[in-house]
């Protein structure tokens, strides 16, 4: 298995009483919240966390998009890419992501992803994404359109790094006469891609296709959910007539690690509750904007009432789905060996900075994960699971 | 309430439902966001003086979503086809709110099948400044009590739960609005320009208490088509055909009458 440390850098020192004003810490909660000098000694506290990663033994570090909220602050992820590059020297970076959809110019991704790969000398992942259902009511961009302009802008990126330009691009969102992206990426005939997602049945027939074998990761979803996209990625590629390999398949997870189970448990609650609670607050309206899932998934969220209530979470509610993973050494590590065996995915994003977590606890979370629990795990998904191929 | 008459049409390679009732002129009606999933009192009333034509939009109700569908224009245009395949002439077109948008946007492209057009607390234009409610981010609840200025009747409305079926079709209709209207957000930023084309009579009617479309758009919609009139109904929302139904078919029927002579 590989490990990576991902991390969201939210706002750790947003006032939590905003609630009882605003519905959302996305969207339409004031900037007025955030304190520049604050954020100077979070953003940089934040990058140490990443640096320190890569001591304590992690493969990657990941760093993500998102707009306008407190849950996190790397509007731009190439910048944080961009520090990170020259400050760690064998981690992957990963990108998780670049919103697509967003983004009016999608070649200015197939530019910064080339030149954190060219820079790090081929360690760079690239991750695409469509942005979360708030991001398209941030930045005005159609959610009805969200699909199409997701799959043409990765169209447009792929074929930029792999094929000799200029060339023209003719798509129906995006249209070029010149597509001729300098520099190109590092990594031959592209950089790694991967797709994050909160589950779609669309999304991993489009992944688990031969042309592009892409990782799919599942985040921050109950284990059910987890297991039934696995699978749902190995029929398709069983389908398609190959056998998906553990490192197609990857779980991003909020994790908290101690001595103890009760000392994990301690600490890591209300840190945990306010990173569901607060930080990931959102009226389903704002969540959900039309057309950002298709008829039939919505039909199938809004029938499934109570997935998207707005009731707080406890810390048992989320340990007991598995959203959140928690406990001493010997839990933390059966844990994840029973669900990797389970369920077979090869990467393992952990989250060990969440919510208001201090750096402290943070580093302390990182530093027990990576010496005593990634030893212990990192024998597993070596080999794909043998299985019968359709006949 | 009698029955109306439901077909399906296929135009422009698009299944449409279509309800029609009354003898007399052609009053073809043009739904909003809300689609037209029922026959209302005031479709029923408008039957006793004109042919009440009500179609479902592409994308709405029971209608299909076709391929083509993308923006306002693309609609103005299937309507300028439905006319023609229908055998339409001097059609008295009535649109509100994204209705009347649509009727907006085919009046300034071609007029000559019209007779007479209303437009309801349409959208359409963008007046800097004023900024029209984010439809987008309202629960049901909100968009209820939003849309009327009687809170006796948003009371009303909020207590007739909906079927699975009819919640079935407000996502397939969010779905379709969000795709025409969510980014510019419910104008098109070149309608304004052309609206002075539109020389058929117009009528322009308003809530004065419609909390989506501000009532200061009314005024510059009258600006920007020659000749038109502008009636604003007291004490009523953005749906002046729901809440001030008999004030509504009267200030309708009477225009058209007038406009005849």
């Amino acid at each position: 298995m590989k490990f990576y440390c991902f991390h969201l850098m939210p706002y750790a020192d947003l006032d939590l009483d905003y609630h009882k004003k605003y519905d959302s810490a996305w969207v339409t909660l004031p900037n007025s919240y955030y304190d520049p000098k604050k954020g100077h000694i979070l953003y940089n506290r934040y990058l140490d966390e990443l640096e320190y990663a890569e001591e304590v033994g992690f493969d990657g570090i990941c760093v993500n998009e998102h707009h306008s909220n407190a849950y996190g602050l790397m509007p731009i992820p190439g910048v944080m890419a961009g520090a990170l590059a020259r400050r760690t020297k064998r981690v992957k970076i990963a990108v998780l992501g670049r919103a697509l959809p967003l983004l009016n110019n999608p070649l200015t991704v197939a530019e910064e992803f080339a030149m954190i790969d060219v820079i790090t000398g081929g360690r760079l992942v690239a991750g695409f994404v469509r942005g979360i259902g708030a991001e398209y009511h941030s930045w005005g961009v159609n959610p009805a359109e969200s699909h199409d302009r997701f799959h043409e802008a990765h169209d447009l990126i792929v074929r930029g790094w792999t094929e000799t330009g200029p060339f023209p691009f003719e798509g129906k969102y995006y249209h070029f006469n010149y597509v001729n992206v300098w520099p190109r990426p590092y990594q031959q005939p592209h950089p790694p891609i991967w797709i994050p997602s909160q589950g779609s049945r669309e999304t991993i027939e489009w992944a688990a296709d031969p042309a592009r074998k892409y990782t799919y990761l599942q985040t921050f979803s109950p284990v059910s959910a987890l297991a039934r996209y696995m699978q749902m990625y190995r029929e398709e590629a069983e389908k398609r007539g190959y056998t998906a390999s553990p490192m197609q398949l990857g779980w991003a997870v909020p994790t908290y690690v101690a001595e103890t189970d009760a000392e994990a448990y301690r600490e890591a609650k209300p840190h945990v509750e306010n990173f569901f609670n607060r930080f990931l607050r959102m009226p389903p309206e704002m969540l959900l904007p039309p057309g950002y899932l298709s008829l039939a998934s919505m039909k199938g969220v809004m029938k499934a009432k109570g997935a998207i209530s707005g009731s707080d979470k406890t810390i048992d509610d989320l340990m007991k789905v598995g959203m959140f993973m928690c406990g001493g050494v010997d839990t933390i590590v059966q844990k994840f060996e029973e669900y990797q065996k389970q369920i077979g995915f090869g990467y393992l994003l952990t989250a060990l900075q969440f919510g208001t977590l201090p750096h402290e606890l943070a580093k302390k979370n990182m530093k027990i994960f990576g010496e005593k629990v990634i030893p212990r795990l990192r024998h597993l998904a070596e080999e794909p699971a043998p299985r019968a191929r359709a006949v | 309430m009698t029955e109306p008459r439901q077909s399906f049409e296929t135009i422009a390679g698009c299944k449409v439902n279509v309800r029609r009732a009354g003898k007399g002129e052609p009053l073809l009606f043009l739904h909003g966001a809300n689609g037209a999933p029922l026959w209302l009192p005031f479709m029923e009333a408008l039957a006793g003086r004109f042919e009440v034509i009500v179609p479902e939009h592409p994308g709405f109700g029971m209608s299909e979503t076709p391929d083509w569908l993308d923006n306002i224009a693309d609609l103005a245009f299937f309507y300028l086809d439905f006319m023609a395949a229908l055998g339409l002439e001097r059609v008295n077109l009535v649109g509100t709110s994204l209705g009347g948008w649509i009727a907006a946007e085919l009046a300034v492209r071609n007029q000559n099948p019209l007779n007479t057009l209303t437009l309801v607390a349409p959208a359409g234009i963008h007046v800097k400044g004023l900024q029209p409610a984010d439809i987008f981010l309202w629960s049901r609840e909100q968009t209820i009590r939003n849309l009327v200025a009687d809170p006796a009747l948003a009371e009303k409305m909020l207590s007739q739960p909906l079927s699975d079926e009819q919640i079935d079709l407000v996502l397939k209709n969010n779905i379709t609005v969000a795709r025409l209207a969510w980014q510019p957000r419910l104008y098109d930023p070149h309608l304004y320009k052309w609206l002075h084309r539109i020389t058929v009579p117009t009528l322009i009617l308003w809530g004065d208490s419609d909390k989506l479309m501000p009532p200061a758009y009314g005024p510059e919609f009258q600006k920007l088509i020659p000749g038109s009139k502008l009636v604003t109904f007291a004490n009523c929302g953005h749906l002046p055909h729901v809440e001030k139904t008999d004030e509504y078919v009267s200030a309708v029927t009477k225009f058209i009458e007038g406009a005849r002579s």
